[in-house]
């Protein structure tokens, strides 16, 4: 039992990590940009937010934990939001290859982040260790009466603020995209944005908010893995990248639908930590298990290939840019 | 000035590149009148109509809606005026809701509700007699559902000008029955439509007045009650013009190719080749007519090996040598290019079907050459050579064999195009739109090369646009109507008319294609 709960909550964290990613593609995608920098993005999230609180906690001697939340917050979504401006820039205003430019920005944003976090770690000093101490804690606060339910609490309720954030966001957007104006128009432009054009919906407007949008919110995740998964500090390993990829992964999973991908992603998170509570795994065989993400991704590819259902389909124009007068 | 208009257009000029669209047309819409924009294609029927409905914006010219001179730049302003269009490629998000595909785009100032807009919509459909299941998606619908969905739209929007464009091309005629029904309902409303057509029976349907382009310019306007349709054929197509294009006369012609009942299918289960049956003979051109999409690409590729067509149909080919019959039926592409069929077609975006425009001219030419030789490993040699060759031959512009084609302009590319399907000595040579957006010399340069093809017994398949190209050039015409063989005339004392009647309008048995409007 207490296994399992083990599993669950390792599983929520690091679900939360890639549901932020998710969220941010989605509405990217919804648009019609098909943004492969998430990895990237969600880089510069991590590190504009550990460089904002870095020089907030050393600057002050009793650093306020709101002000820590809020520098956090707004330097990621900033940072990350600035990522998804240049990748915007390239692929709506310039008409640049959306995957090309994708893959780029990935690259981009894993270099300035470890060239800043290796930075970072030396201006700290003493074990070569940059740590944001209050700052994270702050963030894996969890509400006060948590313990007092048992296990109930510990699955559900021992968890900072992000993770619930992140929850709400899914089931935001969910209702942004399907039941209001705006989120009709922005579906419009990913699925046909000459029909959207046509319409009187200003394209470009609609594309770049969505793209600079869902990379901030990808950018959280970033911010996320660093305050709470690694808890305030820096490490040049490549991994938080890795789960930029299962990321994109589970927008297809997700089929394109955010409130889908809150139990696809404790699910992927599930699936990943799988391993270590299976008895008997060399470490090579541990890695088979860790690519289980990818393969339900896969099944879920083929299943709604076969079903040819449209509302299961990536938007029609996804990848695709687009210019009013092309003949 | 005349209360009574709607919709002026004065002097209006858009070109794209070196192809001039519309040239100082001018068009008049009156309040309540059905308005049919007739012309025959490219003659810029629909990029006037875009420009009114803010897809283009024109170079020159002024347009005034209620005798008001007005700027429109974008949809949104032409539909702010009123003016609401459906176009031929239906503007409609398919994984939506035909509500949501109404509403969208819309900043009403009350909250957003599918039901209500759903609720509009139903009453749209009581009062012009549509029938639309509003909570129906897109892409459950048939076409004739997707074009009744996107009047409604229009007239959500309040749309008091609306333009359809060629409405009937995919409806059934009772479909078409029923949309002219409405279309008389939304007249009795006050509205002005503008109908884009080249159906001539449609035209003197539907419509109270007529205006003609032709080649992007404004020929004038008729009442529809004081037209028939050789009046407005002949405003169509024009008078003659004579070219002096070289014609030698056919000399020992052989049946080459004989196609009998073909009958083809669009993917979406569209009729597009209906029973066509002709002959071609080694040292003719048969030229092809008729209106753009009457099934002229298809009938080359169901020919070519590109396109399946149905069970009964045959085609048959006679070799040059022993008239030997070969079914090209069923056989691969590469196959029938080996029996000396060749065929070059010219999309409307040029490079599309023939060349790789990344590639250099060598490259070009050895893509239908790759097999052969050395196994495994291409030789250039000879390529070079035959791109160089055709570079001499016919004047390519073009800084070297390895520029990719993409960078040359589009006369340039249609010449190493046809340069390299007549390079590969055919007995049967198709072409389709060889000279689209070339110059007049460049034009006659490729009838030059027909003729010489012409004079050494190939069979030539010439599909063109121009009447008066087809008429001098061929020696003989088949024209496709919806399809459909409307009847094979001799070009030599055919006149341009009789063609264009017979393009536009389904001869009843009779072949000579005047028989059904003399009836009248």
């Amino acid at each position: 039992m207490a296994q399992i709960i083990q599993l669950l909550q390792s599983a929520i964290v690091f679900g939360t990590v890639i549901l932020f990613g998710c969220i941010g593609e989605i509405i990217t995608e919804k648009a019609g940009n098909l943004n492969l920098g998430v990895p990237g993005i969600m880089y510069l999230g991590g590190i504009a937010g550990l460089i904002g609180t870095f020089f907030y906690e050393s600057s002050v001697e009793n650093p306020n934990k709101i002000l820590c939340i809020v520098i956090a917050l707004v330097c990621s979504f900033a940072a990350s939001a600035l990522g998804g401006l240049i990748y915007s820039f390239l692929t709506i205003t310039l008409r640049a290859n959306q995957n090309v430019t994708g893959l780029t920005i990935t690259i981009f944003g894993s270099g300035i982040a470890n060239f800043y976090g290796g930075y970072l770690n030396k201006l700290a000093g003493g074990v070569g260790q940059i740590s944001v101490k209050t700052t994270s804690e702050a963030f894996r606060t969890t509400l006060p009466f948590a313990t007092s339910f048992g296990d109930f609490g510990k699955v559900f309720l021992s968890y900072g603020f992000l993770v619930y954030l992140a929850i709400a966001l899914a089931v935001i957007v969910q209702y942004f995209l399907n039941r209001t104006g705006k989120g009709l128009a922005l579906r419009s432009v990913g699925e046909n944005p000459a029909t959207a054009d046509a319409a009187g919906i200003n394209v470009t407007k609609y594309k770049y908010l969505a793209t600079c949008i869902g990379a901030g919110i990808s950018g959280l995740g970033g911010l996320y893995y660093v305050m709470d998964y690694i808890k305030g500090t820096w490490a040049n390993d490549g991994k938080l990248e890795s789960l930029g990829w299962l990321a994109l992964a589970l927008v297809i999973f997700a089929t394109w639908k955010t409130v889908n991908s809150i139990w696809g992603a404790y699910l992927f998170g599930v699936l990943y930590w799988m391993y270590l509570y299976i008895p008997g795994l060399g470490r090579s065989t541990q890695e088979l298990f860790k690519m289980l993400p990818y393969v339900v991704t896969l099944i879920v590819l083929i299943v709604s290939s076969l079903k040819k259902k449209p509302e299961q389909q990536p938007p029609a124009s996804l990848g695709l840019a687009y210019f009013r007068e092309d003949r | 000035m005349d209360n009574n208009v709607a919709v002026r257009m004065v002097g209006i000029t858009k070109t794209f590149g070196t192809i001039v669209a519309n040239k100082k047309a001018n068009l008049e819409v009156r309040r309540g009148e059905i308005l049919s924009l007739l012309g025959e294609n490219g003659s810029g029927k629909t990029t006037l109509m875009n420009m009114l409905s803010g897809i283009y914006y024109p170079d020159e010219g002024e347009i005034y809606i209620d005798g008001n001179l007005v700027t429109i730049n974008s949809p949104k302003d032409a539909l702010d005026l009123g003016i609401g269009m459906i176009h031929q490629h239906f503007k409609l998000v398919d994984v939506l809701t035909a509500a949501e595909n109404v509403v969208l785009g819309l900043n009403e100032k009350e909250k957003y509700s599918i039901k209500r807009t759903a609720a509009k919509v139903r009453e749209i459909c009581q009062k012009y007699g549509f029938v639309i299941d509003p909570m129906k998606k897109v892409y459950e619908m048939s076409v004739s559902e997707k074009q009744t969905l996107e009047i409604i739209k229009v007239l959500y929007r309040g749309a008091s000008i609306l333009i359809l464009d060629e409405p009937t091309a995919v409806l059934t005629p009772q479909e078409t029955d029923k949309l002219f029904e409405v279309i008389k309902n939304m007249k009795k409303d006050g509205k002005s439509v503008i109908i884009i057509t080249h159906k001539l029976h449609e035209v003197l349907a539907v419509s109270d007045r007529v205006a003609v382009l032709r080649k992007g310019e404004y020929i004038g306007s008729v009442e529809t009650k004081d037209a028939t349709e050789i009046s407005l054929t002949e405003m169509m197509v024009g008078k003659k013009v004579t070219l002096d294009i070289d014609r030698p006369e056919p000399q020992n012609t052989k049946k080459r190719l004989e196609v009998k009942n073909v009958t083809c299918y669009r993917k979406d289960g569209v009729k597009v080749l209906d029973d066509v049956s002709f002959e071609a003979y080694g040292g003719e051109i048969l030229g092809i007519a008729g209106i753009a999409g009457s099934g002229q690409k298809e009938l080359l590729e169901a020919i070519a090996g590109l396109q399946p067509v149905s069970e009964n149909s045959e085609i048959t080919y006679y070799s040059p040598e022993d008239m030997k019959p070969t079914s090209l039926i069923g056989k691969s592409v590469k196959a029938i290019r080996n029996l000396g069929v060749s065929l070059s077609f010219v999309p409307e975006d040029r490079l599309g079907m023939g060349l790789v425009g990344g590639m250099g001219m060598t490259e070009n030419m050895m893509l239908k050459t790759y097999y052969g030789g050395v196994p495994f490993v291409t030789s250039k040699g000879k390529p070079k050579a035959l791109a160089e060759k055709i570079i001499k031959d016919l004047e390519v512009v073009t800084p070297g064999v390895s520029t990719p084609v993409r960078k040359l302009s589009g006369g340039n590319v249609q010449k190493v195009l046809v340069g390299r399907e007549i390079a590969a000595s055919p007995t049967l040579l198709m072409t389709a739109y060889a000279v689209r957006g070339l110059d007049i010399n460049t034009s006659y340069t490729i009838y030059r090369l027909l003729n010489e093809q012409k004079k050494r017994g190939v069979a030539v398949i010439y599909v063109g646009e121009d009447l008066d190209v087809l008429l001098e050039l061929c020696d003989r015409i088949l024209v496709l109507c919806a399809g459909k063989n409307n009847g094979i005339v001799d070009a030599r004392s055919t006149t341009k008319e009789q063609v264009g009647l017979m393009m536009t309008h389904i001869a009843k048995k009779d072949n000579d294609g005047k028989g059904d409007a003399a009836n009248d």
